[in-house]
């Protein structure tokens, strides 16, 4: 909490200090920013209440309230990384559309590439095996098992011939 | 009165299926077909009594009995009649009743077939059907009943069904309506579709069981279930595109589909379940894959009962989840049952399930669909990653944190990508056999028409290379489809001397099976330049102007005439605009953007005006509008190019898939059966 509000007071230093110190800052505030200028930044930010909906397209008050923090950020001057950061830190992670990269939340981008990367490989294992030449398999099995169970393999076989034909 | 009849049929039907499953695996044990028959005959009961059941709720929600607390939560006396019909589906206890409703249609419908050849798969059909049908109706019974009432007690007011001691039924003189984004057309028809896709998929999987579980490792229960599954894999389909529509017609966010996790719960069984289609189809031709088609089968059911826990639970806030309550750990409970129960039996078989078959070429038809099958998984994965991780995070960090449409769009496109190209050479592919320069010998032709996928975006100024790359290959593969058309065609005509037009309707008659499916790969190519054109190009502006202002976008622009607001007999409060929308100075068109205030429910809806034609769509959304109206009102508009296309190819996807499920003639079955 203390650190949040440190990060505040600290940007709000820098905007004054800046604001004191270049005078064409000055110039550049004031003029009305436009609905898209607004909703630019909106389209990026999601609101804890309304969950999934972004900013830029939810009809709530307290979305319009949020856009209207937007609008008066950027008649204040400041740019679309500090007002997303400034959104960051009063309502968390889940404003941005995206989880921030960093520790436990590099997992949701790294398991769906790690599974894609197993399956590939299962995949390229699976393509060397069903390529591997059919007799060499044939013969291995029939030499490991009793006739009894070759015959068995046999029958299934005729059976499943036979349920193929009289399919319908 | 009413609502004893139908909470007494509901019980009722849970006490048959219990019976029915118990004497099923009875009579299956003990070599009993009498019993058998009874477990089939109380199957075939289940559908008739839920019916009671269904009707009397419709009874209650028509005549506005709002002691019934569902009437109360889901309509309210200013509804018209039909809505107060879809409100069945509108709630929690209504929509699990209405599904259990839909599947017991299913059950019922299995029993009408024919078993005389397929006696030893019938009790387990009956079993694992009946053990999904009466864990829904447990939900309706015991934790989500439709049919409990509101009571006056001396302790306060209570809702319970049967009368609490000292108890006297209240009743509320109205109710609190129907959601309003549900008062839509499209949402008459989307959720049963839904719901229609999720149970047919059931089907199909009691046939695996069965088959599993009998030991049978042929491919007889493909065979019984390859109607239900398409059936299941068109009604998931039209759902899913009903949705879409829905979304884009009154959300009003100018698109069609958001990944939010409601979404992308029911595309999961779609991915699934299109994977398991494929799967079939190489089963069928080369008798491969019988483990993956299991596998897929298996995760196909289990995403059912997911899809239908997170809609239900209340685990995920979204538009979608319209109530919350405290059935989410019996779901995690049935879910997780299932999935190992299944997994035992398919461990238990999967020796016999392998094939003796091999895999020839790399370029056959078979590995190019095991391909595009593991492409359809990349996205399942990364989707059911994505809906979960928040879950997970706030678990783990106490962090909540937001997945939203960037995540699943870096993964999803490039693997529509790969899937197109996969689109190209599939049609060409012939099954065991394919090489490159047999498939390059087909391909040079269409190759070079499709380069005209790339020179007119190129000379129309385009710059975007993903979006120019996507235009080249869905004029690919549309080439190559139009070519194989015409070059089967051909042969046809040149073999048998006939005209054109009979030997395309021959060809077409004779191999019904694969040309449906071109055409469902011809439809999703045209989806996706919808979609291209969409994610790439959308463009939006907004502004508030006053009556005779403009604002203008792309090559548009828009004029606000007026501002209409009136009250309607349906007790809705409607602001609506008009607005003329000019091209070069000449007017045309006029739409009518406007905003609905549901007075019983207390909430708005925004309906925008759209002029949709093939090339773009212009999409104004009234915003926002001045207590004094010729001050002006506040209008989103979106510039959508080429989406129409997104529909045009939906519908005639599902064309292609009715082609693909219509029955066979009779008589095509019998010389066969002869032979």
């Amino acid at each position: 909490m203390t650190n949040r509000l440190r990060r505040i007071l600290q940007l709000l230093t820098v905007t004054l200090l800046l604001s004191a110190i270049i005078p064409g800052y000055a110039m550049a505030q004031g003029s009305e920013p436009t609905d898209d200028e607004v909703n630019a930044i909106a389209k990026q930010l999601y609101c804890p209440v309304c969950e999934n909906i972004s900013l830029d397209a939810c009809g709530t008050a307290a979305c319009e309230q949020w856009r209207n923090i937007i609008r008066e950020k950027l008649k204040e001057g400041w740019t679309e990384d500090e007002i997303k950061t400034y959104f960051v830190d009063q309502y968390g992670d889940r404003v941005m559309a995206e989880p921030p990269r960093r520790g436990f939340n590099w997992l949701v981008y790294i398991v769906p590439l790690l599974v894609f990367i197993i399956g590939i490989i299962l995949l390229y294992r699976a393509f060397q095996i069903w390529r591997s030449p059919e007799p060499e398999i044939i013969s291995k099995k029939n030499s490991k098992k009793s006739a009894d169970k070759s015959t068995d393999e046999y029958i299934n076989r005729v059976e499943e011939e036979l349920r193929k034909r009289s399919k319908g | 009165m009413v609502a004893d009849i139908g909470f007494g049929s509901l019980m009722i039907t849970l006490i048959v299926s219990i019976y029915g499953l118990g004497a099923a695996y009875y009579g299956q044990q003990n070599r009993k077909e009498l019993w058998v028959l009874s477990a089939k005959r109380a199957m075939s009961l289940v559908f008739p009594l839920l019916t009671i059941s269904v009707g009397s709720l419709i009874y209650l929600l028509l005549t506005d009995h709002f002691e019934i607390v569902y009437v109360t939560e889901v309509s309210s006396r200013s509804m018209p009649d039909y809505l107060k019909i879809t409100a069945l589906w509108g709630g929690q206890a209504g929509s699990l009743l209405f599904w259990s409703w839909l599947l017991a249609a299913f059950t019922s419908a299995v029993t009408l077939r024919k078993w005389d050849r397929d006696q030893d798969f019938l009790p387990w059909v009956i079993i694992v059907s009946l053990a999904t049908l009466i864990f829904f109706l447990i939900l309706n019974v015991f934790f989500e009943n439709p049919f409990i009432q509101y009571w006056q007690t001396p302790e306060g007011i209570i809702t319970a069904f049967s009368t609490p001691p000292g108890g006297v039924t209240i009743f509320p003189r109205d109710g609190g309506g129907l959601n309003p984004l549900l008062r839509h057309p499209g949402m008459i028809i989307h959720p049963p579709m839904q719901y229609l896709g999720f149970v047919a998929f059931i089907i199909p999987f009691s046939y695996a069981m069965a088959s599993l579980i009998t030991g049978r490792s042929d491919d007889r229960w493909i065979q019984l279930s390859r109607r239900w599954t398409l059936w299941a894999w068109l009604f998931l389909s039209l759902g899913l595109v009903l949705g879409a529509r829905w979304a884009y017609d009154v959300l009003g966010w100018g698109g069609y589909w958001a990944w939010d996790p409601v979404e992308i719960s029911a595309l999961m069984p779609w991915l699934s379940g299109t994977a398991f289609l494929h799967s079939v189809l190489i089963q069928e031709k080369r008798g491969m894959f019988k483990q993956l088609t299991m596998v897929l089968i298996i995760l196909t059911y289990n995403l059912v009962i997911f899809g239908t826990f997170l809609t239900r639970s209340g685990l995920l806030s979204s538009v979608h989840a319209f109530s919350k309550s405290a059935i989410g750990p019996i779901f995690l409970a049935f879910i997780s049952l299932t999935l190992i129960i299944s997994l035992v039996l398919l461990t238990r078989r999967w020796e016999r399930l392998k094939s003796r078959e091999v895999l020839t070429s790399f370029f056959s038809k078979e590995a190019l669909i095991i391909i595009s099958i593991v492409l359809l998984l990349g996205i399942l994965v990364t989707s059911f990653w994505g809906v979960l991780f928040p879950k997970i995070s706030e678990m783990v960090t106490g962090q909540k944190v937001t997945v939203g449409p960037p995540f699943y769009e870096r993964v999803a496109a490039p693997i529509f990508g790969g899937m197109l190209l996969i689109m190209i050479i599939c049609p060409l592919a012939v099954w065991s056999y394919a090489s490159f320069k047999h498939l390059g010998k087909l391909l040079w032709k269409p190759f070079i028409v499709s380069m005209i996928g790339i020179a007119l975006p190129l000379y129309g100024g385009l710059t975007h290379w993903a979006a120019v790359v996507a235009f080249w290959l869905i004029s690919f593969v549309l080439a190559v489809n139009v070519f194989e058309f015409f070059r089967r065609t051909k042969i046809r005509r040149k073999n048998q001397n006939d005209s054109w037009g009979s030997s395309l309707l021959y060809i077409l008659k004779k191999n019904r099976r694969a040309y449906s499916a071109m055409i469902i790969h011809v439809a999703v190519v045209l989806m996706a330049l919808g979609i291209v054109g969409i994610e790439f190009f959308q463009t939006e502006t907004q502004g508030t102007i006053p009556e005779g202002g403009e604002l203008s976008l792309a090559s548009y622009t828009m004029v606000f005439e007026k501002l209409d607001i009136f009250d309607t007999d349906d007790a809705r409060n409607v602001a609506r605009a008009t607005v003329s929308v000019e091209k070069d100075g000449q007017i045309i068109d006029v739409l009518y953007p406007r905003r609905d205030f549901f007075y019983d429910s207390n909430q708005p809806m925004t309906i925008p005006g759209v002029r949709s034609t093939l090339v773009d769509d212009f999409y104004v959304i009234l915003i926002d509008w001045k207590t004094i109206s010729a001050e002006g009102a506040t209008f989103k508009v979106y510039h959508n190019p080429l989406v129409k296309w997104l529909w045009i190819g939906a519908w005639i996807f599902i064309f292609g898939v009715v082609a693909a499920t219509w029955p066979d003639k009779k008589t095509k079955l019998v010389p066969v059966r002869a032979k």
